[in-house]
């Protein structure tokens, strides 16, 4: 699309500024109305019965007795749920509605310790709980398989009979193949090569608000569903298809959202609350406890990555392979485009292999979360880098300014790259003080410490959005979109639209609306939704403004291109257009039912430009060699931003990704039993940072405007997560003189690897 | 679904008779900051708690005219952390008792409670064992006195007979020359469960040491009272090789577990390490008491 109304950076009022965020208020004194705060009369409760068995035919279910006991309501199976056969894809965006009706009720197995097996509503918690004990399953139980390593091997248990890998039986259920060049060449042509495998355990998004969703099928068919998740029209289109019930028939409202991270991109209960709800002719209420979210919902892989890159003397890098299993869980769909695509892309490499593997294995399916697979590629591939230019005698940053992709270059997923940003994110680390402090490497008996340095790539993306601009009686703004807003997305398209209005940001409010009160918006997700929504707010707005200068044009009974809009007011163009007093939006707004009718518009839009994301990190680390300990001292992460509408935000999106990415590299881990049962199905043992484990993250914004965009902006939230496993690994290299190829890096392993020579 | 019966009696001995009436399913509740989770968790389902908080000996903190200590099993660390000399006499004791959980679950926890839950990695116990505390116990055999190393019998279990309840902690005076201090193994830095805890107990005079207590947590099923590393160090300047043979002492104590929160090996090894590091802090806080 054309770029409109490329604002002036420096005279802009509102976008650029910290404006008080309008969910703050209600966050802060608790009326924020998250998914479990809905009640409605007659309203009832859901439980699910889980699976007790990490991998297990299920021969029969029986669910006579539950629904005999007192105050059960209904009772759920698979039967309930849509089948998609399995012999053909249903796809719906990036997910595959055979593996979803499967993920949200079992049905020929039983696929980790967890699994829905099945769900009952009743007139109270305890009672539906107690009906779960009831239902009797039949369990043929099979041996399970956990670890990538195991999943592979030749005599591994095989989850899916319909999986195929190379003519056999496999849990290897999906390939993905990203080359260029010739790779064979390419390491000949090298100097030094450097190959090194990594792997990493599967961590959660750790999101605060557990799923949870009320929904109330009513007499005539109709389903309203209200549930937290990043996308409204997701849970409609996904219910839709689970359900059999139409689209038509189904409004979702989508209430607060406590996090997300790319969970909740999909869901999990509300079908099956919907069915209950059909049954039972009650509103049905599901929440889901910590020890659900844990056991049950997607987490990001784990993986198993090997990484080649050859480099020329000089630090030209000569060609790169990457070969990256991904643990996609019981199902498949694993998000291999992350590694296989993301962790050469920031390189200007001339031959390329790039390799990805979907591995299925008895634990809970894989979900979404920032940049999903994106720092698995990164870890391995950021960590090599830093392996050659230590052999090469090179600074790693300037190895990585030497190599960057430039303008032009094909990148290896498909697209010619435009302006190439990430050179500048290398130089603001390469400038920063922290980079060029000095570093005291032994400030105390048995305490080391290390500096280390990453990069990430992240495509970003655009899409489908939805954006109403009204103007109320009283000449003041109310848009509404369609995106839930996880990132500050309201915050931002507030200071879009004062701008353009040119009005007090206070007289602007932005909703989120419901699938019945706004056209259609894809899921909040990919670093999209703040650049698809100004866009489309962008131009909703500048439609809006027309209708403006059309009642103006009326009323001074002249042309609407003789009226310029500044500062809240109609004025004429110039002097030739005539001599009027400026019309401001609360006279049109009055007079608007005389001259036309309401003011307002919805603009719906499928977003292009997105333009990728670029992040440089550097990291100091502090090991205490005696207990293992590793602890972040100093952060820094420079990334290109595009156009910061509302900075805290894009600072908090920052700051958050890099604490993730610190639990992911130091504490984040599940460990499973020896059945095949998650130990640590908890935040007491399930070791995300704390407060007090992580140091003030300096986040350095680059706001380079992304050409394609109205105000500029480029998509935030994942890039920050990219960097920090690699950054911290390779700090504890620095430290230690040892590389640490396996995450995370737990005090346990720590030592180990401190007794190794 | 069974009702539950909520007993909040105000003297101990309607307390000890509820209990003794409930026999198996009755639960003692102090701050709760155990048994609810429990509760909540589906591991325990009690037929008959008792709530002692309403039963002053148990809330109190008196001290006894020799210069000691009693404080009342149910007393929160909160609570006590605000005592104007308690934590003077008994640093490492408080700062193990203030590292129960949470500033929020401080307002609730108490030593008492954390003894009787009998977890191997319960922070208060090691500097409590260190401390060489005692523990007044009442039942329906009237009271007795137990040695706080002696209540534990495994991972959620106890020596205290069917009806008893744990009242207080004797804390005995302080020679000068006195320091105690508490450290703990977590991998974060807070809101965490001890990896390894370890408690030191010194009494210096003109730089020897003449009395030592070692406690050591989440090393075996129940906290230990480690004698031989107490042995390495009495009589010593505590110069490298005193130490040495103390942290040997406590490894070789060690009958850990592989499990999620750390390694046989880890756990044995960081032992040692914390040893030396908490007798170094008992040793500055003796030498400047």
């Amino acid at each position: 699309m054309n770029v409109i109304n490329k604002p002036d950076v420096i005279g802009n009022k509102w976008i650029g500024a910290r404006t008080i965020r309008p969910d703050g208020a209600d966050k802060v004194t608790g009326r924020a109305a998250y998914a479990a705060d809905n009640v409605m009369p007659g309203m009832i409760w859901g439980k699910v019965l889980r699976s007790p068995h990490a991998h297990a035919r299920i021969r029969s279910i029986d669910t006579s007795k539950a629904e005999k006991l007192a105050g059960v309501k209904a009772v759920v199976t698979h039967k309930d749920i849509v089948d998609f056969p399995l012999d053909k894809s249903v796809m719906l965006g990036i997910q595959d509605m055979r593996w979803m009706c499967r993920n949200v009720m079992a049905r020929e197995k039983a696929l980790f310790h967890g699994h829905p097996i099945a769900a009952v509503a009743a007139t109270s918690e305890e009672i539906a709980a107690e009906a779960c004990k009831l239902i009797e399953v039949d369990y043929e139980v099979l041996p399970h398989v956990i670890d990538i390593a195991d999943a592979i091997r030749p005599d591994a248990p095989i989850l899916h009979d319909f999986v195929q890998f190379e003519g056999k039986p496999s849990n290897i259920a999906g390939t993905m193949v990203l080359k260029s060049g010739d790779i064979e060449a390419g390491f000949k042509d090298a100097d030094i090569i450097v190959e090194r495998t990594f792997d990493s355990r599967p961590v959660h998004q750790g999101y605060i608000e557990p799923q949870a969703c009320t929904v109330s099928y009513a007499a005539d068919g109709r389903v309203t569903i209200w549930s937290s998740s990043q996308g409204q029209f997701m849970v409609r289109a996904m219910t839709s298809l689970l359900t059999g019930i139409p689209q038509s028939d189904i409004r979702a409202i989508p209430a607060e959202i406590g996090g997300g991270f790319g969970a909740k991109t999909i869901i999990y209960l509300e079908p099956v609350a919907v069915m209950l709800s059909k049954k039972s002719g009650r509103p049905v209420k599901m929440v889901m406890t910590r020890e659900e979210v844990m056991r049950a919902t997607g987490p990001a892989p784990g993986s198993l990555s090997t990484v080649k890159i050859g480099a020329k003397k000089d630090g030209t890098l000569v060609a790169a392979q990457g070969t990256f299993y991904l643990q996609a869980g019981g199902l498949p769909g694993s998000p291999l485009r992350g590694p296989v695509g993301c962790s050469f892309a920031a390189y200007a490499i001339p031959n390329v292999l790039s390799v990805g593997y979907d591995v299925v294995s008895n634990r809970s399916k894989v979900a979404a979360y920032r940049a999903p697979g994106a720092p698995l590629g990164a870890f391995a591939t950021e960590c090599v880098l830093d392996e050659i230019a230590e052999k090469l005698g090179l600074d790693p940053l300037e190895m990585r300014l030497k190599n960057s992709a430039r303008e032009g270059d094909k990148a290896i997923y498909g697209p010619v790259f435009g302006h190439v940003t990430f050179a500048e994110t290398v130089d603001a680390i390469r400038r920063h003080p922290h980079y060029t402090a000095p570093l005291d490497r032994n400030p105390r008996p048995g305490v080391k410490r290390g500096r280390g340095v990453a990069s990430g790539f992240w495509y970003n993306a655009g899409g489908e959005s939805s954006v109403q601009v009204n103007i109320t009686e009283d000449g003041n703004v109310v848009v509404t979109t369609g995106h839930p807003d996880v990132g500050g997305s309201r915050a931002s398209i507030a200071n879009v639209v004062a701008e353009l209005f040119g009005i007090e940001h206070k007289r602007v409010s932005v909703l989120i609306g419901d699938t019945a009160t706004i056209g259609f918006s894809n899921l909040t997700g990919g670093s999209r939704v703040t650049f698809a929504s100004a866009m489309v707010a962008t131009l909703s707005t500048e439609k809006v403004i027309g209708q403006l200068k059309e009642r103006a044009a009326k009323i001074w009974n002249i042309d609407a291109e003789a009226i310029k809009w500044q500062d809240g007011m109609a004025l004429p163009a110039g002097d030739n257009a005539g001599k009027f007093p400026p019309l401001s939006l609360k006279e049109l707004a009055a007079r608007a039912n005389d001259m036309g009718g309401p003011i307002g518009t919805q603009v719906q839009l499928n977003t292009t430009g997105a333009d990728p994301g670029f992040a440089t990190h550097c990291v100091d680390v502090e090991v205490d060699v005696d207990l293992g300990i590793i602890r972040v001292l100093r952060y820094t992460a420079a990334q290109d931003v595009g156009r910061a509408l509302h900075p805290s935000y894009v600072e908090g999106q920052i700051q958050g990704g890099v604490v993730q990415g610190i639990g992911w590299a130091l504490s984040e881990e599940y460990l499973y039993d020896r059945n095949g049962k998650l130990d640590n199905a908890g935040f007491l043992d399930y070791r995300m940072p704390v407060c007090s484990d992580v140091p003030m993250i300096e986040p350095i914004m680059l706001e380079i405007p992304n050409p394609k965009h109205p105000q500029g902006v480029r998509g935030v939230g994942e890039a920050p997560i990219v960097p920090p496993l690699a950054a911290i690994a390779n700090a504890v290299y620095d430290a230690l003189g040892k590389r640490f190829t396996s995450l995370p890096m737990s005090p346990p392993k720590v030592l180990e690897r401190l007794e190794q020579p | 679904m069974a009702d539950i019966r909520y007993l909040a009696p105000r003297t101990l001995d309607e307390a000890v008779s509820a209990y003794a009436a409930a026999a198996g399913a009755g639960r003692i509740l102090a701050g709760g900051t155990d048994l609810i989770v429990q509760m909540r968790a589906g591991m325990v389902r009690p037929g008959t708690i008792i709530d002692i908080k309403k039963i002053e000996e148990m809330t109190a903190i008196q001290e006894t005219p020799d210069g000691g200590f009693v404080i009342g099993a149910a007393v929160p660390g909160a609570v006590l952390a605000e005592h104007p000399r308690f934590g003077k006499a008994w640093p490492g004791v408080l700062e193990a008792i203030n590292l129960i959980g949470s500033t929020q679950v401080q307002g609730r926890a108490s030593a008492g409670g954390n003894l009787c839950n009998a977890s191997p990695a319960g922070d208060s116990v090691p500097a409590m064992v260190a401390a060489g505390a005692a523990v007044t116990i009442q039942g329906p055999d009237g009271r007795r006195s137990l040695p706080v190393e002696a209540v534990p019998a495994g991972p959620g279990r106890t020596n205290l007979a069917p009806g008893e309840i744990v009242v207080s902690f004797t804390l005995p005076p302080r020679p000068k020359g006195s320091g105690d201090a508490y450290l703990r193994m977590i991998p974060r830095t807070e809101m965490d469960i001890a990896v390894v805890g370890c408690g030191v107990n010194l009494t210096i005079e003109n730089g020897v040491v003449k009395a030592a207590r070692v406690g050591l947590g989440a090393v075996a099923p129940t906290v230990l009272l480690v004698e031989d590393a107490a042995k390495a160090l009495v009589g010593s300047k505590l110069e490298d090789a005193a130490l040495d043979a103390a942290a040997a002492a406590c490894s070789a104590a060690c009958r850990p577990i592989n499990d999620k929160r750390g390694t046989i090996a880890y756990r044995t090894r960081v032992a040692g390490v914390l040893l030396k590091r908490t007798a170094a802090i008992a040793a500055d806080r003796a030498r400047g008491a």
